[in-house]
């Protein structure tokens, strides 16, 4: 464990020690631990000791951390007080640079926006999708090597997600590796992924408008069709959308769409090799694949939080949230409270109750693309299965430095075929 | 004990006879009928208990609420008598009840 000096006390202390610290002294928002994965025991203490928690300084204000499953819940359910206007990550709210998106709208214009989207990811959708995903994935899986090291992110995760996005917007396919990279550029915590000021961010990102603008006047020409710029184009709620809004529902469902699969794909291997015993099980068992995606998607929790604004003073298991404060709730935490899942820190392939995770949210806001995101997992493990009797990791996994999206830039794996 | 009927989009008829006092989720559920994945629990908060209640039932039951009304509204597949079977109570007055189960959960 690496010991950094912490600015904030002026002595030197263990960053990743849960305990080095005073209670109203903790900011669990710092990337470090996110990147180290040292943030467990501080959404354990929270948990245990001050469940609803403020925290009076960090780099993006005051704010309050909810960490256990049922008032998580609670705020989730209860979009009348608990506002997603304007933003829905911690770090969302600082800047001058605002992209209007319908995750980070209220009632009405939420609901009005998101029907537009929604038929996208809707199950007639869905069944044609199916075969084009397995012919996919069996293309990528076909061609990886077998007993040499490479990196799984790279080569399946993100092949695989930027592949789907692609189609979903029907996105010229020669260009895809351009979403991957906007997707990159709208989440990256600064002075990573080569951003290293807001101003970077909003020159990429002006950079995906030009060409996404092309892309709805192509089709705003045409007649409708059922790819998401051509809905949002001829959309009655969406036609109108000024750039900016188009903009931030771009990045929504690029973000959406690619960040949070890649890194349950990523994370199931993962998962797979720390807990053996549960790989033995799949091996004898695939009809287990079902289950296991709904664990993976727990396990990994491929967004940490999300964060609310309060509309009105409120009481939330005892402590008093004034309106206006931020409120942030740490899905990351409540899907290892034991107090709601059984041996929440395993991963156990056919837990009873699987589905039962706050990954996707709850409420109004509840993830659009969640059973599209289930399908691409559940069809990789499938074709998996099929080919490759073991993918050892073989090396550390890289993290990304991220408070919001929790994931992987590095998975160095090698596959022994049946 | 009560019946309720669950027609499935197939046309596959599931009849229970059940105790009162359970949401129609949680009898759905405990019979394995198929196609009601009820993430969030019976919390009316993931809208995947989805069901269209046979007209002639619909004014036996309490309207939806406010929450419930938001989560069917974000379906476009929502229909007049859409509800989610979270939030109905079974009651001895519900005896015969017969829902259907939308294609999109399948």
């Amino acid at each position: 464990m690496s010991v950094a000096a912490d600015n904030t006390s002026g002595g030197e202390r263990d960053i990743h020690d849960p305990y080095a610290y005073e209670l109203d002294e903790i900011d669990v928002s710092l990337n470090e631990r996110f990147v180290k994965n040292t943030m467990w025991g501080f959404f354990e203490r929270l948990r245990k000791e001050d469940p609803v928690h403020y925290c009076a300084e960090s780099e993006f204000g005051p704010y309050w951390s909810v960490t256990r499953f049922e008032d998580i819940m609670k705020v989730d359910t209860n979009h009348g007080v608990f506002s997603s206007e304007g933003g829905i990550t911690l770090a969302d709210g600082e800047a001058d640079f605002e992209l209007p998106m319908f995750i980070a709208m209220d009632q009405p214009k939420h609901d009005e926006q998101r029907r537009v989207a929604n038929p996208v990811v809707g199950p007639m959708n869905l069944k044609e999708m199916e075969s084009i995903i397995r012919t996919r994935v069996q293309t990528i899986l076909d061609s990886l090597p077998i007993g040499e090291t490479f990196n799984w992110v790279d080569k399946v995760s993100i092949e695989l997600t930027t592949q789907m996005l692609a189609t979903l917007f029907d996105f010229p396919f020669e260009d895809r590796a351009k979403l991957t990279r906007w997707s990159d550029v709208a989440t990256a915590a600064l002075g990573t992924s080569g951003i290293n000021t807001e101003e970077d961010r909003q020159a990429e990102l002006l950079e995906c408008l030009t060409y996404f603008t092309e892309l709805w006047n192509q089709r705003v020409n045409e007649p409708p069709r059922g790819d998401l710029i051509s809905m949002l184009a001829h959309g009655e709620a969406t036609k109108n959308m000024d750039p900016m809004e188009y903009l931030g529902n771009l990045i929504l469902l690029i973000v959406g769409g690619n960040d949070t699969t890649r890194n349950s794909l990523t994370g199931g291997v993962l998962a797979l090799n720390e807990f053996p015993a549960e790989y033995d099980k799949l091996r004898a068992d695939t009809s287990l694949i079902p289950n296991m995606v709904a664990e993976i998607i727990r396990w990994q929790t491929p967004l940490a939080h999300m964060r609310r604004i309060a509309l009105e003073d409120t009481i939330l298991n005892g402590k008093h949230i004034k309106k206006g404060d931020k409120v942030v709730m740490w899905y990351v935490s409540g899907n290892r409270d034991e107090s709601a899942i059984p041996d929440a820190d395993k991963f156990i392939i056919d837990r009873a109750k699987a589905r039962n995770h706050l990954s996707f949210g709850f409420g109004i806001h509840r993830c659009m693309g969640n059973k599209l995101a289930e399908m691409q997992i559940k069809i990789t493990w499938e074709e998996i299965m099929k080919r490759f009797k073991n993918i050892e990791v073989v090396g550390e996994p890289v993290r990304i430095p991220s408070a919001f999206v929790k994931g992987y830039s590095e998975l160095p794996v090698r596959l022994e075929a049946w | 004990m009560i019946k309720v009927t669950f027609i499935e989009h197939s046309g596959d008829v599931h009849e229970v006879e059940t105790e009162t006092g359970s949401s129609l989720m949680e009898v759905a559920m405990n019979n394995d009928v198929p196609g009601i994945d009820a993430d969030c629990g019976g919390g009316c908060s993931c809208a995947t208990c989805h069901v269209y209640v046979d007209k002639e039932w619909l004014d036996k039951l309490n309207p939806p609420d406010a929450m419930e009304e938001s989560m069917l509204g974000l379906n476009t597949m929502r229909e007049d008598n859409s509800r989610l079977s979270c939030q109905i109570d079974t009651t001895d007055e519900l005896d015969g009840l017969v829902v259907n189960l939308p294609e999109f959960q399948g």
